[in-house]
């Protein structure tokens, strides 16, 4: 068949760039790092390239990190929770409820901490959070004498760093599915005698769940695997698997280490999708 | 006495007048078409009817109980939406159920009442699917089986066969009359499709521009337009105008046109349907109004042809059956005869 095979060159030199493109930018990283995670020793000094597990075998023999990849995967479900908590009310809110000009002013506040730098963004709130900060301060001018707000070098500073920094994908997810959602299918629950509630839980959640699973997968990735915010606001209490990955690569130059240590967040994230697929497959099918 | 009472209800948005005064009656277990141009205001008045618009005037009654205060979960109604508006995350049963759980009916009684519901509307079988596994047809069953299965007092239709092609929506007219007869429930039903208006419905509202020009059974306002538009608007009509002289109008260059409506003081303008005209022999003497002219046009559309011909005041269109497949030459002169009582006198 000719014509089967032209279209099969046209798909390689339409498509083809494409792959190489992503071949360069992320296989060939990847690999490497792969590569190395299972070396004895890191690409520095001069040694002959030498296989070994050990780097693995440490993640599952030192307790200490693995409780560290606990905590921080716990630090992924705080932060996407109450990304979702606070997320979607504002998308509804703002899909539902705002029109015109102000729908615009308020998108451009949310997507505003996008365009600042992510570094100064995290300082700032240790000005906000510390002792006589702006907010021990807002707090002490409506209720004096309260003990005084310190809330640096803590977890708690950590996950409203890391929620303030990543809402905004929550927003803009939520907000484009609650958008997509009929006005008609409202009116129509309305008058089949639903109240708000009821149409919020069995007609708006579910037609949502597709912007909530990809806001909340856009926000635990990268939150698992976050080292600066842990650091600059959690301070000695900060320690989580990323910062450790980061001072291997770093601070001590133990890459295979801190490349195995990646590979096996990577391997838990993909385990949490490959559980979540299939529920989720399911709901989009439906949609 | 009617199931639902409209009384001088107007809406504005801004500078448009999308109802102005409308007042109606409508009666119980009818079949109630409101017919009318786009923008005319027929969807604003089913909405108002369901809820989903507050009136700046006038009152709404359903029940003899003024429903202003009454949210639209709580009016009883059922609606279907031009574009059916199915939940597209539910089973065609959960679609239908929806009215049900809403309202925590038990379990059994909910399942007893969706499969009856389904069977009405020949759905049955088809109860798990999606509403994208599904025809125009078949949602628009479904969405028909959601509105009806909570028993509501009245059935609202905003165009709900716009959305299918011409063969189905003669079935699903079909189908829909003989649930609305089956289920005796008062239904409004909204249509700029004037055929589908005087097939369905036993009562027809026409309105233009957020008025209502007239009401009444189908027969009557067909054969009695109040107004010009109306006359236009359901069914063809031609138009001849003059000034009024005993029982009828003198048209000019025409000559003496006879009715037997009542005739304003002055001018008048009298409406004639282009099949109640009959094609003669030009030499026919008659009692009846004659007109003289010569065919200009011919349009075959196999049951009937639709004749256009020039007479002194203008061209006047007659519709005559296909009954012995004879046709008129173009150019021919015809005589054309109809009876006093078919000129109707319109308003302008
Ligand atoms: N929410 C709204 N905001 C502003 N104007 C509106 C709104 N709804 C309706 N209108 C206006 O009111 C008038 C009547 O609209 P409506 O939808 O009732 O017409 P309709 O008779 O249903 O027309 P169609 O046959 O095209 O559906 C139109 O001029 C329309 O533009
Ligand atoms: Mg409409």
């Amino acid at each position: 068949m000719r014509i089967e095979t032209r279209r099969r060159w046209a798909i390689a030199w339409l498509t083809g760039p494409a792959y190489l493109w992503l071949a360069v930018t992320i296989f060939l990283p990847l690999s490497a790092m792969l590569y190395f995670s299972f070396q004895k020793k890191g690409p520095f000094g001069k040694h002959a390239s030498e296989f070994s597990l050990k780097h693995y075998e440490a993640f599952f023999t030192k307790g200490y990190l693995q409780d560290l990849m606990w905590r921080s995967l716990e630090m992924g479900f705080h932060v996407t929770g109450l990304c979702i908590l606070i997320g979607f009310p504002a998308a509804y809110w703002l899909a539902r409820r705002i029109r015109g000009r102000w729908r615009e002013a308020l998108f451009l506040l949310i997507v505003l901490p996008f365009w600042s730098n992510a570094l100064v963004r995290v300082f700032s709130w240790t000005i906000v959070l510390r002792p006589d900060g702006v907010l021990d301060r807002a707090v002490q001018s409506v209720i004096p004498g309260l003990p005084a707000i310190d809330l640096t070098d803590s977890y708690p500073a950590i996950i409203i760093g890391l929620v303030h920094s990543y809402l905004p994908y929550m927003i803009l997810t939520c907000f484009l599915s609650l958008q997509a959602i009929d006005e008609s299918l409202l009116e129509a629950a309305r008058s089949l005698g639903a109240r708000s509630w009821t149409i919020l839980v069995r007609i708006i959640l579910p037609l949502a769940v597709p912007g909530l699973a990809a806001g909340s997968i856009l926000i635990f990735v990268p939150v698992i695997g976050s080292f600066f915010e842990p650091r600059l606001l959690g301070g000695p209490k900060g320690t989580v698997i990323g910062t450790v990955i980061e001072e291997q690569f770093t601070v001590v130059s133990n890459w295979p280490l801190g490349g195995a240590l990646s590979f096996i967040l990577l391997a838990i994230v993909l385990l949490i999708l490959a559980v979540a697929a299939p529920v989720l497959k399911n709901h989009m099918r439906t949609t | 006495m009617s199931a639902v009472d409209v009384r001088n209800v107007s809406k504005h948005y801004g500078a448009v007048t999308a109802l102005d005064r409308v007042s109606l009656a409508f009666p119980n277990g009818s079949f109630f078409a409101l017919l009318g141009p786009s923008g005319s205001g027929k969807t604003t008045l089913l909405r108002a009817l369901a809820g989903f618009v507050e009136p700046d005037e006038g009152m709404i009654f359903i029940d003899d109980q003024d429903v202003a205060h009454i949210p639209s979960f709580r009016r009883n109604i059922g609606m279907v939406f031009q574009n059916y508006a199915l939940f597209p995350h539910m089973s065609v049963f959960d679609n239908v159920a929806f009215g049900l759980t809403v309202r925590r009916l038990p379990r059994a009684e909910v399942r007893q009442r969706v499969t009856k519901i389904l069977e009405l509307v020949r759905l049955d079988g088809l109860d798990r699917r999606k509403p994208r596994e599904l025809s125009g047809g078949q949602q628009q069953r479904v969405a028909l089986a959601r509105a009806l299965v909570t028993e509501p007092r009245v059935l609202l239709l905003d165009e709900p066969l716009g959305a299918l092609d011409k063969k189905l929506r003669q079935d699903m007219q079909g189908e829909l009359k003989r649930i609305q007869r089956t289920v005796g429930i008062t239904t409004v039903f909204v249509t700029h499709d004037q055929e589908e208006a005087l097939t369905l419905s036993d009562h027809i509202a026409i309105i233009d521009e957020g008025r209502l020009i007239q009401v009444g059974e189908p027969g009557d306002v067909y054969d009695r337009p109040h107004t010009r538009f109306a006359a236009n608007f359901l069914g063809d009509a031609n138009f001849l105008s003059g000034s009024v002289r005993d029982s009828g109008i003198m048209v000019d260059r025409l000559g003496y046109i006879a009715t037997t409506s009542p005739l304003p003081a002055g001018e008048a303008t009298i409406a004639v349907r282009p099949e109640r005209i009959r094609l003669m022999a030009p030499d026919t003497a008659t009692q009846d109004n004659r007109i003289e002219g010569r065919v200009a046009e011919r349009v075959f559309s196999g049951a009937s042809l639709t004749y256009t011909v020039d007479t002194d005041a203008g061209p006047l269109r007659v519709l005559r059956q296909n009954a012995d497949g004879d046709v008129i030459d173009i150019g021919d002169r015809v005589a054309l005869v109809w009876l006093a009582d078919h000129s109707v006198v319109v308003e302008d």
